[in-house]
């Protein structure tokens, strides 16, 4: 079978298109890198749509978080403090089993049934903590940057007469962003290494769609060999990584772009790993 | 445990879940908790000797031990974890087994035959016929292991940056006294880094707590797995039958790492609080003028 046929039957295996059956015998390397990159639109996917939901709802968390109102700034406390204080593998078993609790008939709301099975598939379910998840991360970096806008600024828009969500919108938004960008950066790239855990923790993999780990952890116990898939699933990583790097660091240009040069700030990756 | 719970079916309320938090199982739930500290107990200071001859070589003259310092500490950092801990542990065992045989075997052929690790038995670590304990001690160290690879990677990565934060002045100063190299890098650098090391080291404590999860993974029977295990339903056959709980046991453990992060946040400002005391930074410097 050559290799432009693999990439044929499992390019998307992982979603569900192409050849039903996984290989069984005789692994070839273009059957790893291929099924592994297949794997790698789950990671993307459930990456992606947790920090677009998650960006705008951990802001929305920030904000809370800095209000002078207790009952704002106490919810927002313990979620940050629930999701940032205990690991993100707890946190997937945990709403998995909550997800199973929910009736299997589907529930009744105004006479219309809901169905509940989809929420515990990983793409809803796992999406759905991870949403949570990096939104508690991020909302305390933007927390962070929210509270180091200079002094000087916010007393400048108060002498123009800016308040409220005028100050917002155009001084403590557009200052918020720059200075939380580089380690929104780091958050970015943790959050897709976050979601290799997802077929790990509970939430099975249907039809043997899983993501780029899963494939590799297949792949490595036929073989007994993890010497090629897992650094194949290395390599794949490192390219998202640069990939989001990259990206991100032309948002970083664009937000610094009013600054001479000896002020910009710059990206510079830390690990923050597991979560 | 207790005289009442002789009959577990015969008994209710109170006393049945008293009984039952005590059964035999249990017991061994709790004891894995102690697995999870003893985990962290280990890698701690491994990964931090590790992080430490890491950051080391780094700053090295010598450009290959530097290369080496710098590429150890830079590997960890593209690449999700988790793919580490999986990789490691066969990638280790399959090693110490590979030189092993080397060792006892007569046959010196390559292991990676096709789909199979093949060595002889004699190679087989631990030995086939040892008891089971053995073969949990020793997953138990491999995973150990791995942990401290891969954490000693990042500490290495925080005191290479916390090296090069303690000012150059201080150093200079020293070389005039007359110190060595070996002497400003024990009495000057190494003292003075701790401070510039911690917000570091703390965060890497966080993870390193946050991470213990992945033991289960690793297939050591950690709390994840006991509580799986425990929390999964029992039919009439087990002694005490209850319906699905699983939801119950990782709240358990949810509030159990809630409380551990708490309290090691709170231990750490003031070990970060004890060491910036008469430090040329900011902290010592509140720290002065509030005691002034």
């Amino acid at each position: 079978m050559s290799c432009w046929q693999t990439v044929q039957d499992y390019a998307f295996r992982s979603i569900g298109f192409g050849e039903n059956l996984l290989p069984r015998s005789d692994f070839t390397l273009c059957q790893q890198v291929t099924l592994i990159g297949s794997g790698l639109i789950w990671n993307v996917y459930s990456g992606a749509l947790a920090l677009a939901f998650g960006f705008f709802f951990a802001i929305a968390v920030a904000l809370a978080k800095s209000s002078r109102k207790a009952a704002l700034r106490k919810p927002a406390e313990w979620f940050v403090f629930v999701f940032r204080g205990s690991p993100l593998f707890i946190q997937f078993f945990l709403a998995y089993e909550t997800l199973q609790l929910l009736p299997k008939a589907g529930v009744e709301v105004f006479g219309i049934t809901l169905e509940t099975a989809w929420t515990t598939r990983a793409w809803a379910g796992a999406l759905f903590v991870l949403f949570l998840n990096t939104s508690a991360y991020a909302a305390e970096i933007f927390h962070g940057a929210l509270k180091s806008i200079p002094k000087g600024d916010l007393e400048a828009a108060e002498a123009y007469g800016l308040t409220g969500w005028q100050k917002f919108r155009r001084i403590q938004w557009p200052t918020m962003l720059r200075l939380a960008w580089p380690a929104y950066t780091n958050e970015a790239i943790f959050l897709f290494h976050a979601t290799t855990l997802v077929f790990f923790s509970g939430f099975p993999a249907f039809r043997q769609m899983g993501d780029a780990l899963y494939y590799a952890n297949y792949f490595a116990d036929k073989t007994f060999n993890p010497f090629v898939p897992y650094p194949i699933v290395a390599a794949y990583f490192i390219a998202l990584t640069l990939i989001l790097t990259f990206g991100f660091g032309l948002v970083n240009r664009y937000l610094n772009r009013h600054l001479p040069s000896n002020q910009k700030s710059r990206i510079r990756l830390r690990p923050q790993l597991i979560r | 445990m207790f005289a009442a719970c002789a009959d577990p079916k015969a008994i209710e309320g109170l006393t049945w879940l008293t009984c039952y938090l005590t059964s035999g199982k249990h017991i061994d739930f709790y004891w894995s908790f102690l697995t999870v500290l003893t985990l962290l107990a280990i890698t701690a200071p491994t990964a931090l000797a590790m992080g430490f001859a890491g950051a080391t070589a780094a700053r090295s003259r010598f450009l290959p031990l530097s290369l080496l310092g710098k590429g150890y500490a830079a590997i960890v950092r593209g690449v999700p974890d988790i793919v580490f801990f999986l990789f490691f542990v066969i990638a280790l065992d399959q090693g110490i087994e590979y030189l092993k045989s080397l060792a006892v075997c007569d046959d010196h052929s390559w292991p990676w035959q096709g789909l199979e690790f093949r060595v002889c038995q004699e190679a087989k670590v631990p030995l086939g016929a040892s008891s089971a304990i053995w073969h949990q001690a020793y997953g138990f160290s491999l995973a150990v292991f791995t942990f401290a690879i891969v954490f000693g990677a990042f500490a290495a990565n925080v005191l290479y940056g916390a090296m090069g934060a303690v000012p150059k002045a201080q150093l200079e100063t020293a070389e005039a006294y007359g110190m060595s190299q070996s002497q400003v890098f024990r009495r000057i650098l190494v003292p003075q880094m701790w401070v510039y090391a911690l917000p570091g080291l703390s965060n890497l404590w966080m993870i390193l707590i946050k991470a213990t999860p992945l033991l289960f993974l690793l297939g050591v029977k950690d709390i994840v797995y006991w509580a799986r295990e425990l929390g999964g339903s029992k039919t009439q056959a087990y002694e005490y039958p209850h319906p699905d709980w699983r939801l119950w046991y990782f709240l358990g453990l949810l509030v159990f790492y809630l409380c551990f992060t708490k309290v090691s946040e709170v231990v750490l400002a003031r070990l970060s609080a004890r060491l910036s005391r008469g430090q040329a930074t900011a902290g010592g410097e509140a720290l002065r003028k509030a005691a002034a």
